[in-house]
């Protein structure tokens, strides 16, 4: 191993030097639209291209097909036979020839020109052929760092880094790397982000060697694995060691592709939370679109039963989306491993396309657990965080990553929460209050929660016994909603500002609605009722908090703190 | 590899405010007012109010909006002869005379106040609202002015955090006023700064 060490001496991709991607990148971003699209028009074109090609290498067994083109207004309709019918045939190869040329080199420049580098400063990407681009993101305002590892993109080897900084369109995505670099690089960024550098310096390099090593021990053990089939196949010839390399190739790939989502060099390899599939699929098939379902259901038994056939077929791509839905929900819940690392919360998930997403600590600016009512005979519950630079338009892929939690029970919620928010580690005060956050109201035995005027009930005739506050160790803890039960969580020192507002109807029955404003996300921290007087106290409780918390806070340079201890 | 160039950071967050803000206490006698946190010296202004003569600013805002409703109505029952618009015309400018009568109480409800750590700011006497904004979560101060307001010498001063529902927009204050107060705030923010 020593050796194989050296060998690869450009391995450390967080070196400072400028690298390129991997160099399948070209084909796995762009390359499967040309190919698909190739396939497309040669699907359409099928017979027209088999008769093509009888003409140039049979012209003697050419039939009527060519006949029937005389038109020149069949261009549109068959360009083919066009091309043949006017001896076109070598000018129509040579602009095919032309243009898979062009694309060829076009990828192989935009490869060449795609470079990046990581400084102890920031991440910086250059990239275009004609119009160039040199993006940099500072290493401190790093806000999460998210592997993705496609279907596609596995087979090759390769993996997608994406660095998500604060900002509305700042992600910076270094698609794609080789798959076993990606972990690396991860570690050396976010190693470099929290702050531990000036000390830890020196040791870096010794670090950054055994990751290098973990790779080729990877592979290590993969030849010995192919080389009983290479020798008893060929024995002492030259093409066995061609394929027992291949093999070692192939048995590499098979085993990053069934390898554990989470490195089990880099984390602790037990998740806290281990979600059976029978809970995935239950909570899918209970969840929001269970609704959507049933209505579906309904049409088609009224359908049915008044024979109006018809409004069957209306239907079909209502229900492939909701299939779809389930599907995508369901595979992307699997293998769900959750773990804390010393460089933030990672969170892992998927079968075939897996992702997961690292955490730095300091980054959570509010965390919500949720419990639909359809939920609730199981005890299920899901958890939401807000994180800076998350908008809340950009689609499934970025809800998917605030939903730390697909599902899970309250004993799941306490663990992820306490991996989320070490303050709330177990133990501590918060801890208990998320006990009574979770399923309590007012008037139950041991409740930890604000109570609220029974005048709120005007307001939230359902819900208004669920509506209450508590704060400690500089959480904020809202509790909320009983059809959908909610316990948001806001860290004050993440805190942007809060707001006190009171419309007539509140200002009536002397009370008062208190918002936390955080980062926008899925979580909206607010408490809709709180008593006026109860409300200013609050109010100039939180804010004066937010402030003293913020002062103190230094989790945004984690490893530096470790560094000076 | 060389040292980092930004080990200065840290100090610079913890030894700043104090430097910039010994000289306020001094002038500011009655910081021991605010019931915050006593161990950082304050340089806390009282509740301010916005200029006076924002209210002209408001008024002609409703005044214009009120008249180009009314027009529309009246337009379109003189084009198609709709019997219910010229009641909505009236009654848009009944609201709107209602609106403007309350209009000096709803610009005097408005108020700001520089506490030691954090801007207040509420406004509203129907629809009441409070905000505390403090000065380390700041990303930028926006001063614009519309066409009335400038004609005031008059100012809004919007703050911006990471979170979108802040939304504290500060109106009519005297242009030079909003100058200073922005750049002091600024200031506040940069010596303040936390992270995000």
């Amino acid at each position: 191993m020593s050796g194989a060490a050296p060998a690869k001496p450009a391995v450390d991709l967080a070196d400072g030097e400028w690298h390129r991607l991997h160099p399948a990148s070209p084909l796995l971003r762009g390359g499967l639209v040309f190919i698909a699209i190739a396939g497309f028009v040669i699907a359409n074109l099928r017979e027209r291209v088999v008769e093509f090609f009888l003409v140039i290498f049979a012209p003697g067994q050419l039939d009527d097909g060519f006949g029937e083109w005389s038109d020149e207004n069949d261009w549109g309709r068959d360009p083919i036979g066009g091309i043949v019918a006017n001896n076109l045939v070598g000018w129509a190869l040579l602009a095919v020839l032309l243009v898979v040329v062009l694309v060829i080199v076009g990828f192989w420049l935009s490869w060449r020109m795609h470079t990046f580098r990581v400084t102890p400063e920031a991440v910086e990407v250059r990239s275009g052929i004609l119009f160039r681009s040199h993006r940099s993101a500072r290493l401190d305002r790093i806000q999460g760092i998210n592997i993705t590892r496609p279907v596609f993109a596995r087979l090759f080897g390769a993996a997608k880094l994406e660095v998500q900084v604060a900002g509305q369109s700042g992600n910076m995505q270094l698609s794609y790397l080789g798959s076993s670099l990606t972990d690396g690089l991860r570690r050396d960024i976010l190693r470099l982000a929290s702050g531990a550098r000036a000390t830890t310096q020196s040791p870096a390099p010794a670090v950054a060697l055994p990751s290098v090593a973990a790779g080729e021990t990877l592979a290590e053990p993969l030849p010995g694995l192919a080389q009983p089939a290479g020798p008893a196949a060929a024995p002492g010839t030259g093409p066995a060691t061609i394929g027992s390399r291949a093999g070692a190739i192939v048995g590499q790939r098979v085993d990053e592709f069934l390898a554990p989502e989470l490195d089990p060099e880099l984390a602790p390899p037990e998740s806290v939370v281990h979600i059976p599939v029978g809970r995935i699929v239950g909570s899918t098939l209970l969840g929001g679109a269970a609704l959507w379902m049933l209505a579906l259901a309904g049409i088609v038994i009224v359908g049915v039963v008044s024979r109006q056939l018809w409004m069957l077929f209306t239907f079909v791509p209502a229900a492939i989306g909701i299939v779809s839905y389930f599907w995508s929900r369901i595979t992307k819940s699997l293998r769900y491993s959750i773990a804390g690392t010393p460089d933030g919360v990672r969170v892992g998930y998927g079968l075939l396309s897996t992702a997961n997403h690292t955490l730095p600590p300091g980054r959570i600016h509010a965390v919500e657990a949720t419990q639909w009512v359809f939920w609730r005979p199981f005890g299920w519950w899901s958890v939401r965080i807000n994180v800076a630079g998350q908008s809340v338009t950009s689609g499934a892929e970025a809800a998917q990553r605030t939903l730390v939690l697909p599902v899970g029970t309250a004993g799941d919620v306490q663990r992820v929460i306490a991996l989320l928010l070490p303050e709330a580690a177990e133990g501590g005060p918060v801890a208990a209050q998320i006990g009574s956050g979770l399923t309590g109201r007012a008037g139950l035995d041991g409740d930890r929660f604000s109570i609220t005027p029974k005048r709120g009930a005007w307001l939230h005739p359902f819900s208004w016994r669920r509506i209450g506050w508590a704060a400690s160790d500089g959480i904020a803890l809202l509790r909320r909603g009983s059809l959908v039960r909610r316990l948001v969580l806001v860290p004050l020192a993440r805190m942007q500002s809060v707001a006190l507002s009171a419309g007539p109807l509140r200002r009536g029955l002397g009370l008062a609605e208190l918002r936390l404003h955080t980062v926008t996300g899925p979580v909206v921290p607010t408490l809709p009722i709180i008593e006026r007087e109860a409300g200013d106290a609050l109010f100039t409780h939180l804010a004066g908090e937010a402030v003293e918390r913020a002062n103190d806070d230094r989790s945004q340079h984690w490893g530096r703190e470790a560094a000076d201890a | 590899m060389p040292e980092q160039p930004d080990q200065s950071e840290q100090p610079d967050q913890s030894e700043q405010p104090d430097q910039s803000e010994q000289p306020d206490q001094s002038e500011q006698p009655n910081a021991a007012v605010e019931p915050g946190p006593g161990h950082r010296f304050a340089p806390d202004t009282e509740w301010r109010r916005v200029s006076p003569k924002y209210l002209v600013v408001e008024v002609i805002g409703s005044i214009i909006t009120t008249a180009i409703i009314v027009a529309a109505l009246l337009v379109a029952f003189s084009l198609w002869g709709l019997w219910w618009t010229p009641w909505a015309a009236g009654a848009v400018a009944l609201i709107a005379v209602v609106a403007i009568a309350f209009e000096p109480r709803r610009v005097r409800s408005i108020g700001y106040r520089l506490r030691e750590d954090d801007l207040l700011f509420r406004r509203g006497i129907m629809f009441q609202r409070q905000v505390a904004v403090p000065y380390g979560r700041m990303q930028l101060v926006d001063i614009t002015r519309g066409p009335v307001a400038r004609a005031l010498g008059l100012a809004d001063l919007k703050f911006v955090t990471a979170a979108a529902a802040t939304a504290v927009t500060v109106p009519g204050i005297p242009e030079a006023e909003a100058d200073r107060l922005r750049d002091e705030l600024v200031a506040l923010a940069e010596s303040r700064r936390a992270g995000l």
